[in-house]
């Protein structure tokens, strides 16, 4: 019953951190597939959640992906999608990509909704144009929320990422496929071990990302509460004329 | 001068926050709207930027209708300050000053050069320039606010209740702040309230309003406070009820007397003087 020995020995064994099928490669190739499916996921994402955020309109939009699109099981979706393309990068990055999308999405749409309605107002009756509110207001004051999503959402990838080895690709997954196919369950727990690992620094990584990124005077990893004059949740949806207080 | 014509505002939820509104504010002058909530009093001073489009009339500065012009162009012309500041978290408050002009190609040593001297105009000290908005107290954030909406030297200065969240001996202050800018600067200042009392101090002109944006009345605070055009008026301003600081307590000859709240009379409001604030009024509203 010393798997979890032999799994740090493996570990710690600087022979097995090179080469082919070495723990050095599948870590470089499940960070490339992270880093590949995340970045499209934010080119997609980002943008649609900050535009949401900032007009206010397409809210519902955001609870139906951020609530269904997560209920999607992803080794399902992958073994599907294979069944229609064959096997390949490609396959696995858009299941990752559709995992990936809702934590981006609602990081960007609440990073911009949960700033004080009154300083978007008054920067808008200063004389701020659409984009320079977006640019230089919104996205300062929700910069904490929106890399909470990148976190949330590289989290999940990272963790994820394992179903490559089902699909022919390698990545920390393989040590787990194989370790359950060949009973060496030592193995198992080495891909288990790393990809926790790889989660923890990725996470603190981003984390330093959050701290550089949030502007001074805002508290960090949030924005600022909502005082006075927030969005009525109405069912309208429309933004409601500013009333007298 | 800006010069409502006609002016309506119906929401598409079918409320009318503005009912055939006109009035022309004069130049160079404190124009004071005040009324209790739901009198439209923001609304209307939001058209003069374009934070809000009349559905009906026109509002027009210097005869020009404001709908001609481009929102953004507009409200840079136009300085702005609101209740709790609207100042930016997470620029220090020499930037926050210095936003609009940036925006409008000043250089940044420039546009800070300036931002310092409007916080010697507005009373704040240089000390504060690199603090952040969230460490500064209210009535300096408000403050700072004036001096941002100051930043432009822009010729109208909009106001929308920019004391009401400060406590009474800060509020006093800024008002006093506000009566020794306007004599040094001479802007165009709308100002919002709902206190009657700060109307009065601030207001060469104060329009006093009911719901709907309707006008009870319009005229200098002594010409208020003399004859107040119906019950409404007499009721808002306390008239009745003897709430005022001053009323008018009898008539001598032509002059009004004026007595404070326990009745003892404190002065002579002289009839000649008030007919010379009217007719200021009227002069600058025909200009």
């Amino acid at each position: 019953m010393n798997y979890f020995a032999g799994a740090i020995a493996f570990i710690l064994d600087g022979a097995n951190w090179g080469g082919e099928n070495s723990i050095g490669s599948r870590l470089v190739d499940h960070l490339v597939y992270t880093g590949i499916s995340v970045g499209i996921a934010v080119l997609i994402a980002v943008p649609v959640g900050l535009l949401i955020g900032h007009t206010g309109r397409g809210r519902t939009i955001i609870v139906a992906i951020t609530g269904s699109v997560r209920a999607i099981p992803t080794l399902g979706l992958l073994l599907f999608v294979v069944l229609f393309t064959g096997l390949g990068l490609w396959p696995l990055v858009l299941v990752l990509v559709v995992l990936a999308i809702p934590p981006l999405l609602a990081g960007a749409y609440s990073g911009l909704d949960a700033i004080d309605r009154q300083t978007i107002d008054a920067a808008r009756a200063i004389g701020m144009t659409e984009w320079q509110i977006l640019t230089r207001v919104e996205i300062p004051l929700g910069i904490g929320l929106i890399v909470g999503g990148l976190r949330s959402a590289a989290l999940q990838v990272v963790a994820t990422a394992t179903v490559a080895g089902y699909v022919g690709l390698t990545g920390l997954g393989r040590f787990l496929i194989e370790g359950l196919a060949l009973h060496r369950y030592e193995l198992a727990i080495v891909g288990a071990i790393l990809v926790a690992a790889l989660a923890i620094v990725v996470d603190l990584v981003l984390v330093g990302v959050q701290r550089l990124v949030v502007p001074r005077g805002v508290p960090r990893g949030t924005s600022r509460p909502r005082a006075r004059g927030g969005r009525p949740s109405g069912p309208s949806g429309a933004p409601a004329p500013v009333t007298e207080g | 001068m800006i010069e409502f014509r006609d002016v309506s505002k119906q929401y598409p939820d079918g409320t009318t926050a503005v009912d055939r509104f006109d009035i022309v504010i004069p130049s160079r002058k404190t124009t004071v709207l005040v009324g209790s909530s739901g009198s439209g009093k923001t609304t209307l001073l939001r058209m003069i930027n374009r934070m809000v489009d009349p559905t009906a009339g026109a509002v027009l500065i210097d005869d020009e209708d404001v709908a001609g012009i481009e929102p953004v162009r507009l409200r840079r012309r136009i300085g702005y300050v609101m209740q709790n500041s609207g100042l930016l978290p997470h620029r220090s408050v020499v930037d926050n000053i210095a936003t609009v002009p940036r925006l409008t190609g000043a250089s940044r040593a420039q546009a800070r050069a300036r931002a310092l001297e409007l916080m010697d105009t507005v009373g704040l000290d240089r000390a504060l320039a690199k603090r952040y908005p969230s460490q500064l107290s209210g009535g300096q954030q408000q403050r700072v606010g004036v001096a941002r909406g100051l930043a432009v030297d822009p010729n109208i200065l909009l106001m929308d209740e920019p004391f009401s969240a400060v406590d009474p001996i800060v509020r006093t202050d800024l008002q006093q702040e506000v009566l020794r800018l306007q004599r040094e600067l001479h802007k165009t200042i709308v100002f919002v309230t709902h206190d009657i009392d700060e109307a009065f101090l601030l207001g060469d002109q104060v329009v006093i309003l009911a719901t709907g944006a309707r006008v009870a009345q319009v005229g200098s605070p002594a010409e208020i406070l003399a004859a107040p055009a119906d019950d409404f008026v007499a009721d808002f301003i306390g008239a009745k009820k003897g709430k005022r600081r001053l009323e008018v307590a009898s008539r001598r000859d032509d002059d009004l007397v004026l007595a404070d709240s326990a009745g003892f009379p404190v002065g002579l409001l002289a009839r000649s003087q008030a007919y010379s604030v009217s007719d200021k009024t009227a002069q600058a509203g025909d200009a």
